[in-house]
């Protein structure tokens, strides 16, 4: 499968593939390591007419300890996401997650932010900063913005970027010793999730978000909530799809997905709470 | 769009479309079909080769990503006609059955030990999950790469 034509331009800044975004408007799109968008234009799913190659700008790779966060390059792959110390130590949940999408070879080419530009509710990277509070940095041709995780995922594959925007860094709070548990259930090794967990709880408080559960990844408010107010966990996890939508598919109904998301979330808050 | 690729310490220059796979560059332009396409949607592995030192997967890689790049395949592992500690031992513990996924597989399995020079079981279960063998010979694939990790 050989996707449709395209043109091709290489951009070796951030300010250089806007100004080329801005120029091709919404016929382009951003290729990182493409292992998102090549897929899809193998399928025919999508077919733009000018793919801007922001792979090779060096200078958005990178994890800094920025004192109560952690910031993360957009372009930073999976596989440094997932051995970074400095987010083993302040960030577990997230280099964990990192270490199950798709593969290694996957993981030695994806990006953190190609994942999640993407906003595909069943990809793991953007329930898991969801759970984490996180907060997106997008730059346009008038400079940047901070985005809130919770603000940013707007429909299936549908996110708050404007078509002249790139995100360019994720910002993930510390999580303070937090206990975190990360649930995938899935039927091939490789897969997506058929339903995902990202949990982390500090005593009353909790942040629980799900993986393919609905159009976006879902934040699981009601059972943070019932966390805070002392119920508990398998009374908590019950309310684990009062956020979500889920849909049927091959894969599993949407009352399966419904059961699954209890089961998960009541394992990732037990697992949390050790 | 011109691109250099040097594969197997082979530097390749030429002129691509953009839209060419790197798999298909690798197969058709260079000429070396070591390189399987399986399901050519990421899911397999077949297709895995070393790009800067790393396993990939070429088939959802464009040749123009690869412009300046170093790549390894299959062909590129043995050394003045003598295998590599991997495909040798890929053979002597009947690691391939009819052989499709087993460049991928190899190329996996050598990237997996770079990284991890001494895994467990567990791990080479766990690091080879990006490649499928539908004869289902698994269990001597593990095997061959145990013996591979043992013997350097």
């Amino acid at each position: 499968m050989i996707p449709a034509a395209f043109d091709y331009k290489r951009a070796s800044s951030a300010a250089e593939a806007i100004s080329l975004i801005s120029q091709y408007g919404s016929d382009a799109k951003f290729l990182a390591g493409g292992h998102s968008l090549l897929p899809l234009m193998k399928l025919r799913l999508a077919q733009p007419a000018m793919l801007i190659d922001i792979g090779r700008v060096k200078d958005l790779s990178y994890i800094k300890d920025a004192g109560n966060h952690i910031a993360i390059g957009a372009l930073t792959r999976h596989m440094d996401v997932e051995t970074s110390k400095v987010l083993h130590e302040h960030a577990p949940l997230l280099s964990h997650a990192a270490g199950h999408v798709g593969d290694s070879q996957v993981r030695h080419r994806g990006t953190i932010g190609g994942s999640i530009a993407h906003a595909d509710p069943a990809s793991d990277l953007p329930a898991t900063t969801l759970a984490l509070g996180a907060t997106y940095v997008v730059q346009g041709p008038k400079g940047q913005r901070e985005i809130a995780a919770t603000k940013f995922y707007k429909g299936f594959l549908e996110s708050d970027l404007a078509a002249d925007e790139m995100l360019i860094e994720i910002r993930v709070p510390k999580m303070q010793g937090a206990g975190w548990s990360f649930q995938k259930f899935n039927r091939r090794a490789q897969d997506w999730a058929i339903v995902g967990v990202a949990a982390w709880r500090r005593k009353g408080e909790a942040g629980v978000a799900l993986v393919n559960m609905g159009s976006t990844p879902i934040l699981a408010t009601s059972v943070a909530s019932a966390i805070a107010k002392g119920a508990s966990i398998s009374d908590a996890a019950a309310l684990a799809s009062n956020e979500a939508d889920p849909q049927s598919d091959l894969n599993a109904s949407t009352d399966y997905r419904k059961h699954l998301a209890s089961v998960l979330v009541r394992r990732a808050l037990e697992a949390a709470s050790k | 769009m011109k691109v250099s690729i040097t594969v197997n310490g082979k530097t390749h220059d030429g002129d691509v479309e953009p839209r060419t796979l790197l798999v298909h560059y690798i197969r058709e332009t260079v000429g070396l079909t070591g390189t399987n396409v399986g399901c050519d949607t990421s899911s397999c592995g077949a297709c895995t080769i070393h790009m800067n030192g790393e396993a990939v997967k070429s088939c959802t890689i464009l040749a123009v990503q690869a412009d300046g790049a170093n790549l390894t395949t299959i062909e590129g592992l043995a050394k003045d006609g003598v295998m590599h500690p991997m495909q040798t031992a890929f053979m002597e513990n009947h690691g391939l059955q009819c052989g499709y996924c087993t460049p991928g597989m190899v190329m996996a399995a050598v990237g997996l030990l770079n990284e991890n020079p001494k895994p467990t079981e567990e791990e080479v279960r766990l690091g080879l999950e990006g490649n499928l063998c539908r004869c289902t010979g698994y269990h001597n694939i593990v095997k061959s790469v145990l013996a591979a990790a043992g013997a350097k």
